[in-house]
């Protein structure tokens, strides 16, 4: 299933062209008003396109050309894009499960046939005991995961998600973040988000909006790793290190060991994981510091970058920030051997 | 326990007076119908039978009328409240125009559109119906006056409820007729039943269109407030008894819009 997406919409300043692959998973990230929503109403039908085209698995859903004779526009119950938003928006007179029957019915299934398909959909995400609960009775946390239920349950050929984490407590975001690793592992979703760990961890392409245009695109580790726009480069100045867990801390393939806070489910001894944590957070020495909690990770400066009034060293895929005196003070060359230092605490670890 | 006494920014004190006044205003007359009120008589005054023909009759039209309305402002408030066409305000204000015109002038204008000589008329009396005088013509008096109520409470309601469930019902697959059913109606059913309230109590209350169009013959066109009228020349205990009737529907009005409101 593939979503070829091109829209101009002038009234909002956006000019957008994208493609989403079979059961792939695009992040849309940008800053606010870039346009993220703004995209997925069209992909939606929500919003007409002054001129554009969207095409999902050769089907025309809109079709504005300008002076165009024929006009298509398929009116969005009629798409197979269910839309999931921020808030979860579950109908306030139904119980979670009419709630994720709703798209079976809707689809003209039987009253009983759409309960069994709710009550599967709500066991995915985790929800199954929360069938009989009217929406006012749900934490944010649960009403998002019947709401994701609800969208799945309508069988869409797209998902669209729309910062479907941003209105929930940080608490519960990792558990959510991992009922959507495994539901939206096949499908084809279009994912907005300002977080870049969702893209990430969610994603397999991102694309960067700003000011309505698409300034960069490409693999998720790709963009992250070697940010071209400025956007992607702020959200992108996290470290990001893969690898496997073992004995209480993450390995990575070219032999560094990092200790963190792990989020989410319980890790479990070989499960493929990402640690994160920002280059301020990360101390520059020559020697190993010793007696000290520390992650130390030994690497080799390969770029020094000025960055307002502090300087981010490169070494590979990881920075640090460090102030003009400390490298000074270090000698700090590329190509010069260096310790990096990161207290445990620091560090988050997340099941991918 | 108590409830701490909020404490209020203060409002002048004179403000009280002409309060007090409007409030007295109102209630007064409230006061001294129920002092007028012949409680010794008044079961047989209330069910004698020109009484009981005036109250079915008023009972039975207000309902149909009530119902003609929930059937036809529905969908009035839904096309207003939910679509977007040019000349659809002055076509809102036209429509709720019986709110502010007098009803003796809603009754000249139905005596124009299906009297015998009005203009759908003929057509009724090709099709050997006459409206005009008829009970069917106290509930179009009642309807047309009462409408309005309807189509304004519901689609104050469906605008403060907003788009978003319907957007989202619509994104899960669910064809106009099917979020209208399953999720606009069901949200703003506080709205229609306090709207239905309204257009009841509305129709229950008619006078002057009702006389206007539909006359004043007993057991058809008669209703309560006509006979209050009618008998306050030869029996004015009758009237205020009957009167005591309507202010006793009046307030079970009130008191159901104030439940269903409270419900929302």
């Amino acid at each position: 299933m593939t979503l070829e997406l091109a829209a101009r919409v002038p009234a909002r300043d956006v000019e957008v062209e994208l493609e989403v692959g079979a059961g792939e998973t695009v992040a849309l990230l940008g800053p606010n008003g870039a346009g993220k929503s703004t995209v997925l109403s069209v992909a939606a039908g929500l919003v007409v396109p002054d001129a554009g085209r969207v095409v999902l698995d050769g089907r025309v859903l809109t079709d504005a050309a300008p002076g165009a004779r024929r006009r298509v526009q398929v009116p969005p119950h009629d798409r197979r894009t269910a839309l999931l938003a921020q808030d979860a928006s579950l109908f306030p007179h139904l119980d979670a499960l009419d709630n994720v029957a709703f798209g079976p019915r809707s689809a003209g299934a039987g009253r009983r046939t759409a309960r069994d398909a709710a009550r599967r959909w709500l066991a995915a995400v985790g929800a199954e005991d929360l069938a009989h609960r009217r929406p006012r009775q749900l934490s944010g946390g649960q009403a998002q995961r019947v709401a994701l239920a609800r969208a799945l349950a309508a069988e869409p050929a797209l998902l669209l998600l729309d910062e479907p984490m941003a209105a929930l407590d940080v608490g519960v975001t990792p558990a959510l973040r991992q009922v959507l690793r495994r539901v939206l592992a096949d499908r084809t979703v279009l994912l907005v988000t300002h977080d870049v760990l969702d893209a990430v961890l969610l994603a397999d392409r991102v694309v960067v909006l700003d000011a309505g245009r698409v300034v960069e695109q490409g693999a998720t580790g790709d963009v992250l790793a070697r940010p071209r726009s400025d956007f992607a480069a702020r959200v992108a100045g996290l470290n990001l290190v893969r690898g496997a867990w073992r004995d209480g801390a993450l390995h990575s393939p070219d032999g560094l060991r990092i200790e963190g806070m792990a989020h989410g489910p319980a890790l479990r001894d070989g499960d493929a994981s990402v640690a994160v944590f920002e280059p301020q957070a990360v101390s520059v020495f020559l020697a190993e510091p010793g007696g000290s909690p520390r992650n130390a990770l030994s690497v080799v400066v390969t770029e020094l970058e000025p960055r307002g009034g502090q300087v981010r060293i490169r070494a590979g895929a990881l920075a640090a920030d460090v102030t003009p005196r400390a490298v000074a003070d270090l000698d700090l060359a590329p190509g010069r051997r260096v310790v990096l230092a990161v207290k445990a605490h620091e560090v988050a670890v997340y099941g991918t | 326990m108590r409830r701490p006494a909020a404490a209020h920014v203060g409002v002048p004190r004179w403000l009280y007076l002409p309060a007090l006044l409007g409030a007295g205003v109102v209630l007064l007359p409230l006061v001294a119908l129920l002092l007028r009120t012949p409680w010794a008589d008044f079961w047989g005054l209330v069910t004698s039978e020109a009484s009981r023909d005036a109250l079915g009759l008023s009972l039975r039209t207000a309902t149909a009328s009530t119902v003609v309305c929930v059937l036809l402002g529905t969908p009035m408030a839904v096309v207003l409240a939910r679509t977007d066409f040019r000349g659809q305000g002055l076509l809102r204000a036209l429509v709720l125009l019986p709110l502010v015109l007098p009803p003796v002038v809603g009754g000249i204008a139905l005596l124009y559109t299906f009297g015998r000589r009005g203009l759908l008329g003929r057509t009724f009396e090709v099709l050997g119906v006459q409206v005009a005088f008829s009970t069917t013509a106290v509930v179009l008096a009642q309807v047309f006056v009462a409408l309005p109520f309807l189509v304004v409470s519901l689609e104050g309601a469906l605008r403060s409820a907003g788009q978003r469930y319907e957007v989202v019902a619509a994104s899960l697959g669910a064809r106009p007729t099917t979020v209208l059913r399953r999720v606009t109606l069901p949200l703003v059913l506080p709205g229609l039943v306090s709207g239905a309230v309204l257009a009841f109590a509305r129709s229950l209350g008619e006078f002057g269109a009702t006389l206007t169009f539909a006359g004043s013959l007993q057991g058809v066109t008669r209703t309560l407030p006509l006979e209050i009228y009618l008998r306050r020349e030869t029996d004015a205990d009758a009237a205020v008894a009957l009167s005591l009737v309507l202010v006793a529907v009046a307030v079970l009005v009130v008191g159901l819009t104030r439940q269903a409101g409270r419900a929302r």
